[in-house]
């Protein structure tokens, strides 16, 4: 499945461990939640840099104080009509200041796109049928947000207020 | 009312074109049927009995003229020549076609509408108290502080997927007309600490499967604070809300489950913490901006008395009775309330034709301001009448069928669309609703029962409202015969209280007859023709009813 980060394809260079494999060596490595909250040390020692999957049913409390140790979050939709991620995207953006790759992944779908990225994902794993232009058009399909979320800081309310 | 501002303008819009794509990929199959039914519904539509649905929205029940003359046009060109008025005091159109959508769509952008959030498991159309701006018992006007929570849920991101879909209701004033106890989120204005409007926030209540009254969780949360409160509410739910069982994912029950204090500590929790970082704080010039728009007309300065009034009722007794049950006090000297009511004898309750909506909306551009309210009872109210315009108002309704002088009477009553119409359905409600009507039909005889809400829904849905009826009627299937399930005792008022069942079910051969059991009942045991018979059912509770019901038994 090809991934789109802020608009464009990107390849995935990650290797996604799970928690019964031996970490590699070298390389970019994304783990479970339980592998790092088992294994934090090993994990933060290594020569190259950490992401974390979220499960919808894990909040990102867990890792609030240790967003600045990971350079890719992933959080999974089990199910498109499943929202708990959104709510979860805020909070690390927002709240805890997380300032790297947020992706989503699991059941991504044209139409949810621009409500994910306006909770602050930007990037996407995505089936073939999403190419950039697709993506493009799908968040450039409402200009202007009446809440204040994620990325969009430029609301109704600012702009009325100006 | 409000209106659009340029940036309001934009997103109806931008949404209108949305949706057509959405619907075009659908059609060409790039999209399935799955994949396509979250999108319709988060737009009003969905797929009935017998064909597509199109629920447009009425934000707290407000309508001007020209939008009522748009709605009765489109109902002529794409429907069969009418519309539904509903509980969430929305339209319904329940013919058109899927192709037609999007230029349905264009029509009702025209004149600032759309069927935004009418469905689907988001913020719906927030409803509010039908007198508002108009009541003399109002602490502030709830339609200012509605259309402010219907811009913050309009699009939300973070809330469009939530466990199940979640309903706003606001009143005015502690005289609830808006069943605000009942909804997921009921907002009370009160009076806060420094004399300024403050908002009690009652958080799940709702009806179905499991009838719960809502808690009250936030007292007097300030103007500043309400939509960082909000926030806070619907992030607890989203993340904390059940989503394994479609019958377990209201905030109703994660409020039950956890209890209302544990509620209270997370939302407070989460809301300390959405005020910190202080984006969601509601800017006393917005307030001023959208208060603007509801403004009070231009009253006349009237009398009180208004002796052509009094001499009009005197000579003409169905009037008379109009003015009594469908008029309300008004603040302004000179001025009343009126209720139109879509309930005629043997009619399709809250349905009116396009003629119909053609001539309210006449009525109100030369008696009302031009505004036109939808109420949850399946009404409409024209809210600033003058008295000496009242008969000549009446009259134009009598002639066109929506003079009926019924308000909050035995036949003035709630009915879901039941299995006439709806795909969940395990009953008939329209057809029985009818029967009752006519079988209380007598003018006298109503007025002599007085107050007395009666609720039909046709499955455990609970469209129908039937927990909160004073006699509630609940479709049943057994074994592919229809049967119905009585309550007694339900009310949506400030005294909100869940209907108790009396006994057996009845067939649909025997549910009028034992509603007029009940009926004769109330009336041989009430203390007086003042004791209404909510009152009087809860000085003597079921057992006298069950008694006479199943006598024979």
């Amino acid at each position: 499945m090809p991934i789109i980060k802020k608009g464009e394809w990107v390849s995935d260079e990650w290797i996604s461990v799970d928690d019964e494999t031996d970490l590699p060596i070298e390389g970019d490595v994304l783990v479970s939640l339980t592998r790092y909250q088992e294994n934090t040390a090993a994990l933060t020692a290594r020569a190259g840099k950490l992401g974390v999957r979220l499960e919808a049913s894990e909040p990102p409390e867990a890792i609030a104080d240790e967003v600045g140790s990971f350079d890719l979050i992933t959080v999974d939709f089990p199910a498109f009509k499943d929202g708990r991620g959104y709510s979860y995207a805020r909070l690390l953006r927002e709240r805890f200041g997380y300032t790297g790759e947020l992706r989503a992944v699991g059941n991504v779908l044209r139409d949810q796109l621009s409500l994910m990225w306006r909770c602050g994902f930007d990037a996407f794993h995505v089936n073939q049928s999403i190419t950039p232009e697709v993506f493009a058009e799908s968040i450039g399909e409402l200009s202007i947000a009446y809440q204040p979320t994620g990325v969009t800081k430029d609301t109704v309310m600012n702009a009325r207020h100006k | 009312m409000y209106r659009y501002d340029q940036f309001d303008h934009k997103l109806v819009t931008e949404r209108v074109n949305q949706f057509r794509g959405q619907v075009s990929r659908r059609m060409s199959g790039e999209m399935t049927e799955d994949e396509f039914k979250p999108l319709r519904l988060m737009n009003g539509v969905y797929l009935q009995l017998h064909a597509y649905m199109l629920r447009v929205a009425v934000p707290y029940g407000t309508l001007s003229s020209v939008q009522m003359h748009k709605l009765a046009d489109i109902a002529t060109k794409y429907d069969k020549g009418y519309g539904h008025f509903t509980t969430r005091q929305n339209l319904q159109y329940n013919w058109p076609a899927l192709e037609d959508l999007p230029k349905i769509l264009d029509e009702l952008a025209e004149v600032e509408m759309h069927a935004i959030q009418t469905s689907g498991n988001c913020i719906r159309n927030v409803t509010a108290d039908q007198y508002a701006g108009a009541a003399a018992d109002e602490i502030d006007d709830p339609r200012i502080w509605s259309e402010i929570i219907r811009q913050w849920s309009t699009f939300h991101p973070e809330f469009t997927f939530l466990p199940r879909k979640f309903k706003f209701a606001v009143t005015g004033c502690s005289n609830d007309r808006a069943a605000i106890r009942v909804h997921d989120i009921g907002i009370e204005l009160v009076r806060g600490k420094d004399g300024d409007v403050a908002f009690d926030i009652h958080v799940g209540g709702g009806q179905g499967r499991t009838p719960m009254i809502a808690k009250l969780i936030g007292e007097a949360i300030s103007r500043e604070d309400l939509l960082a409160y909000l926030e806070a509410t619907l992030r607890v739910y989203n993340m904390s809300g059940r989503r394994d069982h479609l019958y377990k994912s209201r905030i109703k029950i994660l409020v039950h489950d956890i209890g209302a204090e544990e509620m209270k500590r997370l939302v407070e929790e989460e809301f300390a913490l959405v005020k910190k970082q202080g984006v969601l704080q509601l800017p006393q010039e917005e307030v001023d901006r959208i208060r603007a728009y509801f403004a009070a007309p231009d009253f006349e300065t009237l009398d009180a008395e208004c002796p052509e009034l009094d001499a009009a009722m005197a000579s003409n007794k169905r009037f008379a009775a109009w003015v009594n049950t469908n008029t309300a006090q008004h603040k302004q000297a000179g001025y009343t309330i009126a209720n139109i009511s879509l309930k005629p004898i043997g009619g399709v309750a809250g349905d009116a034709s396009d003629a119909q909506m053609h001539v309210v909306a006449d009525v109100a551009e030369k008696y009302s301001f031009s505004e036109i309210r939808v109420t949850h009872e399946q009404n409409l109210v024209l809210a600033h009448v003058k008295k000496s315009d009242l008969l000549a108002l009446w009259e134009t309704l009598e002639a066109n069928g929506m003079g009926t002088p019924n308000l909050g009477l035995i036949t003035d009553q709630i009915v879901c669309p039941g299995l006439d119409y709806c795909a969940l359905a395990n009953a008939r409600s329209i057809p029985i609703g009818q029967e009752i009507t006519e079988r209380f039909a007598d003018l006298d005889r109503q007025h002599n029962i007085g107050e007395l809400k009666l609720k039909i829904s046709g499955c455990i849905n609970a469209c129908g409202h039937h927990h909160v009826g004073h006699i509630g009627i609940l479709g049943v299937d057994k074994k592919g015969t229809e049967y119905y399930q009585v309550t007694l005792g339900g009310s949506a008022d400030e005294i909100t209280s869940v209907g108790k069942i009396v006994g057996r079910a009845f067939t649909e051969h025997e549910i009028v007859d034992a509603i007029e059991t009940i009926v004769e009942v109330y009336l041989d045991l009430r203390e007086s023709p003042d004791e209404r018979f909510l009152d009087a059912y809860r000085r003597v509770g079921i057992a006298p009813f069950k008694e006479k019901l199943y006598a024979d038994n």
